[in-house]
C-alpha cells in the first residue's frame, strides 16, 4: 500500500544547529509508527514539518501521493493531518463541547450555533472516548487525563487521515491509557495512520507495529517493532553500545534498598566531579562515604494529618535524611497534592509539618525554602521554568537571598554557583546566558533541579521529574537524584512510572483517595506490591470497567468514567 | 449546587445581581428613585457607554484591550455633526466609514506584528483625538446637526424612551447572538483563552483579532454619531476618558481582564450599574457628583478582588491537575 504520509530526505536548519539532516520516513495506512529517540534528535522538529508549523529547506513531503507543503497547522489539519500535543493545547475556560467542536459547531436556524445539539453531540463523542462529564462545564475544571482524551476526540473526529500523537499518555492513568490504545486500535482498523511519539517503551511494544528512530537529526533505524529486542532500541536512540547500556540498566538508579547504607561506588558512569560545594561558603554538606543514612536519624521532613477537604485526608509522610520515599497512587490520588502542602503551596484545612523537628508555617513556600525544603513541580512550564530569562538567572533565581550580601548580590558569586551546577548535572546549554526556553526539555528539568539544589535544601520534593524527557537526561536525573541521597539529601519522589518509583525508592507511600493506603519498604518495594496496594478495597462505584471491543463504544454503565473529580 | 458552580455563577450573573439589589435598596430608600423617569434617565444616559462597553466586551474577552474608544466616540460625534450637512445617510456613513478604518488598522497592526494592544491602541487613542482637534480647528469649530431626520434618531422617543435606548438594546441583543452563537463569537473566546491551542484548533487568529477591534471602533464610533444626533452637535469635549468607564463597565460586569471568559450581559448589567450607581449618589442630596467616580472605582475594585477570589477558589477546589 501506498504511504498516506511520505518524508523524503527531509531537512530543517535552525541558527547554529541542522534539526533535520536527510529524514525519510513513510506512513502508512492503518500502521501505528512508534516515532522515538532523545531529546534534540528531531522528533518534535519532524513533527513540526509534518504539521505545518514549520516549512522544511530542504527534501519533500508528499500526502496521498501528491507533494504537500503546508503553511500553517490549519492547513494539514484540514487536509487531513491531526496533531494531539503533549500538552493540552486546548482552551481551559470554554465549555468541554465547544472545545471539542470549536469550528464546526452544529448550527440551527439562522445558522447560530445550536447549544443543545452541540452539547448532546459532544456528550455522545465523548462516551466513545470513556469521559462522562457535564460537557457545559469548562474545560479546566476536568482531570488533566480528561482533558486530553477531549485533546484526542477532537483532533480524531475531524476527518483525519493521519494522527500524530505526541506524548499522548504522559498525563493518563493507567485506565485511561487502556481507552487511549482502544481508540488507537480503533482507528487503525478503520485505515487511519497513527504516529505515536513516545518516551514510554512499554507502550510503544503494545500499541505500535513499526518504529522510526531518530538520533541527532537523522533516521538510526526504522522496521517493524515486533522482534526488535528492548535494549537494541535504547542502545538506537542513544547512540551507545549495545553492552553500555545492559551494565546500566533500563534506569539510572544504582543505590541499594533502604539498609544498604552506602551508595554503590563507581557504577559505569564516566566520573563526574562530585558536588564541588565546599567551594561555595555554606555549602559543605559533604558525602560521607559510609554513613549510615537512612536509619536512625531524625527525620527531616515530618508531615502529619495533611488534610484539604476533597483532596487530603491525613496523610502522613516522613522523609529521613539520605532516604528517597516514593509516593504512588493513580492520578488524582493526591501526590501532587501532598508535596505541595508540604512545602506551603496548598492551603489546608488541617495537619502539620515540621522541618528538621522544627513546625513550619504554613501557606508560605517562603518559609519552607529558608526552611531547606524545596519542591520541582510537575508542570515546569507552568510552574518552574522562567522561559524569558537566561539558564543562568533561572538557576539564580531562588538562591540570590542566600547570595546576597546586605541585598547586594555578587555577580561573580552567581557564576561559580551557575558554573558549578551547569557542569555537576551536565546541562547542555550553549552558554550560561542562553534562554531557558531553548533547551530541551530535560535540559530545563535540571536547570530547575540546579535551582533548588543552589538553595542548598535539606529535603527536596521531586513531582514526576523525568516527565516527558528523553530517555538519556531521564538517566541523567535518575542518577542525580541517587547521588543526592547519597550525599544525604531527603528526596520524596512522585513518580507514574513504578519502574522509576520501584528501583529509585527506598520506600513507598502508596496514596489513594487522599489517604496513605499502605507503605512498602525492604523487598516490599516492587511493582506488583504497588498496584495490590492501589487496588485493594477498590473505592465505590469503581468496578473495573469492561470494555467493549475495539470498534465499538463502550456502552452505558460500562464506561470507565474518567474526567470527573470528585467535588462533594 | 457545589463550590465550583456557585463561583461560576456569581462570576457570570454577579452585576445582574448586584444590579437588583441596588435598585431594591435606591427604591426603598428614595421615593423619587424608582420613578419611571429617573429609570428613563439612567437608561438613556448610559445607553452610550452601553454602546461602546458592548464593544469593548469582544475587544476583552479576545484577550485585548482598546484604549481608543473614548476618542473615537469623540470624532464620530465631530464627523456626524459635520456628515449631517450632505443628509442622514452621510451622517452614519461617514464616522462609521472613518472609525472602522482606524479600527481596522489598530487590529492589523497588533494581529500582524504581535505588538501590545494597550500601546497600539493608546497611539489610536492619541492620533484619533489629533484628528479630531484638526477637524475641529481644536475645538473652536463645533458642528451643529442640520438634518432633521438624522437629529431624531437620537432624540426621537417611543414610549418614554429615545431611541438611542432600543438601538442598544438590539445591539446588545446581537451582541449576544454573535458572541454565543457564531463562530466569530466562538473564536474570540478561544483566541482570548489560549491563543497558541486556538491556532493549533484552526481558530483563524488574525482574522479574530482584527474584527474584534473593527467591531469596537464601528460601535464606538456608532455612539458617538447618536450622541451628536441627540445633542444635535458634535461636542468636541464629551466623552474624554470614556474608554476607561467602557473598561470598568466590563470588567464589573464579570468578564475576566484577562481574556476568555465574561459576557454582553454582564457588561450591559456593568454599564447599569455605573448609572445606577450615579443616580442613587444624586438621589443623597449632600453628595456631589464627584463622589460617583469615588463609589465607582472602589466598587471596580471590589469586583476585581472578588474575581480574584473567586477564580481561585475554583482553582483550588478542582485541585489542579494532580
Amino acid at each position: 500500500m501506498d504511504p498516506v504520509l511520505e518524508a523524503k530526505g527531509i531537512s530543517k536548519r535552525f541558527p547554529g544547529v541542522l534539526a533535520l539532516d536527510g529524514v525519510s520516513l513513510a506512513l502508512h495506512p492503518g500502521e501505528v509508527h512508534a516515532l522515538v529517540g532523545e531529546n534534540g534528535a528531531g522528533k518534535s522538529t519532524l513533527i513540526k514539518v509534518f504539521t505545518g508549523v514549520y516549512a522544511p529547506d530542504g527534501g519533500e513531503l508528499s500526502f496521498q501521493g501528491r507533494p504537500a507543503a503546508f503553511g500553517t497547522p490549519l492547513e494539514a489539519q484540514r487536509a487531513g493531518i491531526s496533531t494531539i500535543y503533549q500538552e493540552v493545547n486546548l482552551v481551559p475556560m470554554m465549555s468541554v463541547a465547544r472545545n471539542l467542536l470549536l469550528g464546526r459547531e452544529p448550527r440551527g436556524r439562522l445558522g447560530v450555533i445550536d447549544a443543545a445539539v452541540m452539547n448532546g453531540e459532544a456528550e455522545r463523542i465523548l462516551a466513545g472516548y470513556g469521559v462522562e462529564t457535564d460537557v457545559r462545564r469548562p474545560l479546566r475544571t476536568l482531570g488533566v487525563g480528561a482533558q486530553q482524551m477531549v485533546a484526542l476526540a477532537r483532533a480524531v473526529s475531524v476527518d483525519a487521515r493521519v494522527v500524530i500523537m505526541d506524548e499522548p499518555t504522559s498525563s493518563l492513568e493507567p485506565r485511561e491509557v487502556a481507552t487511549l490504545f482502544e481508540v488507537i486500535r480503533r482507528l487503525r482498523a478503520a485505515g487511519i495512520a497513527v504516529m505515536y511519539v513516545s518516551h514510554r517503551l512499554d507502550e510503544l511494544y503494545q500499541v505500535c507495529d513499526r518504529v522510526t528512530v531518530l538520533r541527532d537529526g537523522r533516521v538510526a533505524h526504522t522496521g517493524p517493532l515486533a522482534g526488535l529486542e528492548r535494549l537494541t532500541l535504547i542502545s538506537l536512540m542513544l547512540g551507545r553500545e549495545l553492552d553500555e547500556v545492559r551494565s546500566r540498566g533500563l534506569t539510572s538508579f544504582t543505590r541499594r534498598r533502604a539498609g544498604a547504607g552506602t551508595p554503590e561506588p563507581g557504577t559505569e558512569r564516566a566520573p563526574e566531579p562530585r558536588m564541588e560545594r565546599a567551594a561555595e561558603p555554606g555549602t559543605e554538606r559533604v558525602a560521607e562515604p559510609g554513613m549510615e543514612r537512612v536509619n536512625g536519624q531524625a527525620p527531616v521532613v515530618e508531615a502529619r494529618g495533611l488534610t484539604r477537604r476533597h483532596v487530603l485526608r491525613g496523610v502522613d509522610v516522613t522523609v529521613r535524611p539520605g532516604e528517597v520515599v516514593g509516593l504512588g497512587g493513580l492520578l488524582g490520588a493526591g501526590r501532587t497534592e501532598t508535596a505541595k502542602a508540604i512545602v506551603g503551596a496548598l492551603p489546608l484545612d488541617g495537619g502539620r509539618v515540621l522541618v528538621a523537628g522544627l513546625p513550619l508555617r504554613g501557606g508560605s513556600t517562603a518559609a519552607a525554602i529558608r526552611a531547606g525544603v524545596s519542591l520541582l513541580p510537575e508542570d515546569r512550564k507552568a510552574e518552574g521554568i522562567v522561559p524569558t530569562l537566561s539558564v543562568r538567572e533561572n538557576i539564580a533565581l531562588a538562591a540570590l537571598p542566600a547570595l546576597a550580601r546586605a541585598g547586594v548580590v555578587s555577580e561573580a558569586r552567581i557564576d561559580r554557583v551557575v558554573e558549578i551546577f551547569m557542569r555537576r548535572l551536565r546541562i547542555k546549554a550553549a552558554s550560561p546566558h542562553q534562554l531557558v526556553s531553548e533547551l530541551s526539555g530535560g535540559n530545563q528539568q535540571k536547570v530547575l533541579l540546579a535551582r533548588w539544589l543552589a538553595v542548598r535544601p535539606k529535603a527536596l520534593l521531586l513531582d514526576e521529574p523525568t516527565r516527558g524527557i528523553d530517555v538519556g537526561a531521564k538517566a541523567e536525573v535518575q542518577a542525580l537524584i541517587d547521588e543526592l541521597a547519597a550525599e544525604g539529601l531527603g528526596v520524596l519522589l512522585i513518580s507514574s512510572d513504578l519502574e522509576e518509583l520501584v528501583e529509585g525508592a527506598d520506600r513507598i507511600l502508596v496514596l489513594r483517595d487522599g489517604a496513605v493506603a499502605g507503605e512498602l519498604s525492604g523487598d516490599e518495594v516492587t511493582e506488583e506490591k504497588i498496584m495490590a496496594t492501589i487496588a485493594e478495597q477498590p473505592p465505590e462505584q469503581e468496578q473495573p470497567p469492561e470494555r467493549g471491543r475495539p470498534g465499538e463504544p463502550s456502552r452505558q454503565g460500562a464506561r470507565p468514567q474518567v474526567g470527573e473529580r470528585s467535588h462533594e | 449546587m457545589n463550590r465550583e458552580q456557585a463561583g461560576r455563577l456569581l462570576q457570570q450573573h454577579g452585576a445582574v445581581m448586584v444590579l437588583a439589589l441596588l435598585v431594591l435598596a435606591g427604591s426603598l430608600a428614595f421615593d423619587s428613585f424608582a420613578t419611571p423617569e429617573n429609570a428613563a434617565s439612567v437608561v438613556v444616559s448610559s445607553s452610550f457607554l452601553a454602546i461602546i462597553a458592548i464593544g469593548m466586551t469582544f475587544v476583552i474577552i479576545g484577550g485585548g484591550i482598546d484604549l481608543s474608544v473614548g476618542s473615537l466616540f469623540v470624532l464620530g460625534g465631530v464627523l456626524a455633526a459635520y456628515g449631517s450637512r450632505h443628509g442622514p445617510l452621510a451622517a452614519l456613513a461617514l464616522p462609521l466609514a472613518v472609525c472602522g478604518t482606524v479600527g481596522l488598522l489598530q487590529g492589523l497592526v497588533i494581529a500582524r506584528t504581535g505588538m501590545a494592544p494597550f500601546i497600539v491602541t493608546l497611539a489610536g487613542l492619541l492620533g484619533v483625538r489629533g484628528l479630531m482637534l484638526a477637524i475641529s480647528d481644536e475645538g473652536a469649530t463645533t458642528y451643529l446637526v442640520e438634518d432633521r431626520a438624522f437629529a431624531a434618531l437620537g432624540q426621537g422617543e417611543l414610549l418614554g424612551l429615545s431611541y438611542p435606548v432600543y438601538v442598544t438594546a438590539g445591539l446588545a441583543l446581537a451582541a449576544m447572538v454573535l458572541l454565543q452563537r457564531t463562530g466569530f463569537g466562538q473564536n474570540v473566546y478561544a483566541v482570548g483563552g489560549n491563543e497558541q491551542a486556538a491556532a493549533l484548533m484552526g481558530v483563524p487568529v488574525a482574522r479574530t483579532k482584527v474584527l474584534v477591534y473593527v467591531l469596537s471602533a464601528l460601535l464606538a464610533g456608532l455612539a458617538g454619531a447618536l450622541n451628536a444626533a441627540r445633542l444635535s452637535s458634535g461636542v468636541t469635549i464629551l466623552g474624554i476618558g470614556l474608554e476607561l468607564d467602557a473598561i470598568a463597565a466590563v470588567v464589573i460586569g464579570g468578564t475576566l481582564l484577562t481574556g476568555g471568559a465574561g459576557g454582553v450581559t454582564g457588561t450591559v448589567a456593568g454599564v447599569l450599574l455605573l448609572g445606577v450607581i450615579q443616580s442613587l449618589i444624586n438621589q443623597v442630596g449632600s453628595l456631589t457628583s464627584a463622589f460617583q467616580q469615588v463609589v465607582s472605582g472602589a466598587f471596580l475594585a471590589l469586583v476585581v478582588v472578588a474575581q480574584r477570589l473567586l477564580s481561585k477558589a475554583q482553582r483550588l477546589d478542582t485541585g489542579g491537575p494532580p
